[in-house]
């Protein structure tokens, strides 16, 4: 338990385990997090006034499920395996980078690089994401609601990112085997990224992870679908301007 | 009687030597750059150009066989609740299972293990034969994150957070489809068979003050166990020292340009980046300018060869030094027994260097099952274990020679350089003067 008392807000949260960044480090709560052994009765936490702090709830690795009741810096849900995260503010950058499985839900924007790296579970962004979101993504998939910025999905290799809004400049650029889906415009396309057939098996995938994010009211026949060319796989000298 | 004109004799430009001729011939006929293995190949000023001077009347040595000279160094306890502790101050530098076979992994890790110092992940995540086989396991934090997962970090001893390296400062990796085999394209969540282009830049930071919140996020997950490295290529040490100590640092790794990769340009490897002797008295400096030199400890890597080198980094300030090229000689790379599958490949032992093909005759730089079968990774093993107590054995031999009775009181002062230009790198006198280039306004 922590060495410090309770506030008042702690004392009254009901089952929750509740951690007041105000009053403990954020390495009392991380370490906390971590000594969760599987069977563990506490599931649930709240964490209080996280006002912008740095790696929030990182290298979780019990399915608890975990509520941050504001905004969170850098790294938030960083590697998370299993649990179920929500912040309800706006995260900065790489939120839930390399993730493993679990999900994270933010209720505002993220800034860059969310979901960098990511190699399973769900991230879901409610407002937009900023630049490079999804780069280097390993399997993961990530719902925006709103837009997302320039260079996202970036070497992309695996999963899924999904874009209700607008994507920005150099989408996809030397995408592996990700899959895109953009509802909206899209800036411009990043080198061997190129837009592909809309098959019934992608209708049904897109569905599935509408669904899974708790997205209502939005068809998925009404996104287009990105992936790799494949042109770029085996070095070509004649593919050398577009690098 | 007729006058015959004397013929002269014929005469090569040292300028467009045949080297340089058959690689305009090259790339003529093939339209791409050359792709290789190994770092720098030029000559260098290197430590070959300093000399120790031993023990005279104002300096009295130890007895070489008697006396107590301690090579153990401390790594990582600046900030990391369980430093690295290594009875000799020389590791296995990163190299990455997919470049390298299993069992050469294996090898390394057996031989650094039975030294007592560690060894190191690469571009390509953490294998279960170099953890089980590696007392001591630093797992590298590269820009891939080629399985990157949080458990392999906790398994680690150390975390390494990969900038750059000496072969290749500003650039990424590569793998040729030819080396992608089902296990590693697995590992790398690639299509098997695919070039790897490896990113040359993290993808979640950029500079030294996201590089100080990344390394805060590092110890979060492993709850500041673990020291974090920070290795560097061979480019702006003073600058990229002090800001990896002002990042949060725990050591320092700084990789000169003799510094191996993998496969990288032959344009890249010979033309950017420093030799590891011009980085290393920056990266000194840059530390006793912090008041951290020894608490932040400096690792220097690229062209280790021998226990005279090792003397001479830790002479320079050092606290340890890494092999890799060495290390693959060790365990058997580039031996003259397969001269002829060498000359078939169109190379000569001691010059193959094509890592990156996937041939490898002595069955370390593959991933064709037939050829890593060459490895035995018991006797490789041993080899990289008797290779390292030998290199231990030659540094406490000087060190004694010098009156120390540990390698790393050796000191600048006990060395001299042949060369103004080594001179200059590192600090010392020339031989014979009293002068060191670029100190005193001369």
């Amino acid at each position: 338990m922590p060495a410090t008392p309770m506030s008042k807000a702690e004392r009254e949260q009901g089952d929750a385990r509740v951690f007041d960044l105000s009053l403990h480090s954020l390495r009392e709560l991380n370490q906390a997090l971590h000594k969760l052994t599987p069977g563990s009765n506490e599931t649930a936490w709240e964490v209080l006034n996280p006002k912008g702090s740095h790696s929030v709830a990182v290298g979780v690795d019990q399915p608890v499920s975990i509520d941050v009741r504001g905004s969170v810096g850098y790294y938030c849900a960083g590697m998370n395996d299993g649990a179920a995260i929500t912040v309800h503010g706006s995260a900065g950058p790489g939120v839930g980078e390399n993730m493993m499985s679990g999900s994270i839900v933010i209720k505002g924007d993220a800034s860059q690089y969310a979901g960098a790296t990511g190699r399973g579970g769900l991230l879901v962004i409610e407002g937009n994401a900023s630049s490079r979101c999804g780069i280097s993504m390993k399997g993961i998939d990530i719902v925006v609601h709103g837009n997302i910025g320039h260079m996202s999905a970036f070497m992309a290799q695996s999963g899924n990112l999904v874009v209700l809004g607008d994507a920005g400049d150099a989408l996809g650029d030397s995408i592996y085997e990700a899959r895109l889906f953009v509802r909206g415009k899209v800036e411009s396309l990043g080198a061997d990224c190129i837009a592909k057939e809309m098959r019934p098996e992608h209708i049904e995938l897109l569905q599935g992870l509408l669904d899974k994010a708790g997205v209502t009211g939005v068809k998925a026949s009404e996104f287009k679908r990105y992936g790799s060319a494949r042109k770029l796989y085996n070095f070509n000298i004649d593919n050398a301007d577009a690098y | 009687m007729a006058y015959h004109n004397p013929p002269t004799t014929p005469r090569k430009s040292a300028t467009f030597d045949d080297y340089t001729l058959s690689e305009i011939r090259r790339a003529a006929a093939t339209g791409i750059y050359d792709i290789r293995g190994a770092g720098a190949k030029r000559k260098l000023p290197h430590f070959d150009d300093l000399l120790f001077l031993g023990a005279s009347i104002s300096r009295y040595p130890l007895e070489g066989y008697r006396e107590r000279c301690d090579t153990s160094v401390v790594l990582g306890s600046r900030h990391a609740k369980k430093p690295v502790e290594l009875k000799i101050p020389i590791t296995i530098a990163g190299m990455s299972f997919g470049s390298l076979s299993g069992p050469a992994k294996e090898a390394l890790g057996r031989g650094a293990t039975i030294a007592g110092t560690s060894t190191t992940t690469g571009d390509g995540g953490m294998t279960e034969e170099e953890r089980g086989h590696s007392k001591t396991l630093v797992y590298q934090y590269l820009p891939s994150r080629y399985g990157m997962n949080p458990r392999d970090l906790r398994r680690a001893d150390a975390i390494e957070v990969v900038v750059g390296q000496g072969a290749k400062p500003g650039g990424g990796g590569m793998l040729l489809g030819q080396k992608i085999s089902d296990r590693v394209a697995e590992m790398r969540t690639l299509p098997k068979g695919i070039d790897q282009r490896s990113a040359s830049r993290h993808p979640d930071w950029t500079g030294p003050d996201d590089l100080e919140i990344k390394i805060l996020e590092l110890r979060e997950i492993t709850d500041w166990e673990k020291p974090i490295y920070v290795k560097v290529g061979g480019a702006r040490p003073y600058y990229d020292t002090a800001l990896a100590v002002k990042a949060g640092a725990d050591v320092v790794v700084i990789d000169g340009m003799q510094g191996g990769t993998a496969a990288t340009q032959e344009v890249f490897i010979e033309n950017v980046g420093q030799p590891t002797l011009a980085c290393i008295r920056p990266a000194v400096q840059a530390l006793q300018d912090l008041g951290m030199h020894r608490k932040v400890q400096l690792i220097i890597s690229g062209g280790i060869r021998n226990g005279a080198d090792v003397a001479k980094a830790l002479a320079l300030g050092v606290d340890a030094v890494s092999i890799g090229t060495a290390a693959l000689v060790a365990l058997g790379d580039n031996d003259p027994r397969w001269e002829a599958e060498y000359n078939a490949l169109g190379t000569t032992a001691g010059a193959y260097d094509d890592w990156h093909e996937g041939r490898d005759p002595a069955g370390i730089t593959t991933q064709d099952p037939e050829l890593m079968k060459r490895v035995d990774p018991i006797a490789a093993g041993r080899r990289l274990a008797n290779y390292l107590k030998v290199m231990t054995l030659e540094a406490q031999t000087i060190a004694r020679a010098c009156g120390k009775n540990s390698l790393h009181n050796l000191e600048p002062e006990d060395l001299v350089a042949l060369t103004i230009e080594s001179a200059a790198m590192a600090g010392v006198p020339l031989a014979g003067t009293n002068w060191i280039p670029g100190k005193n306004g001369f």
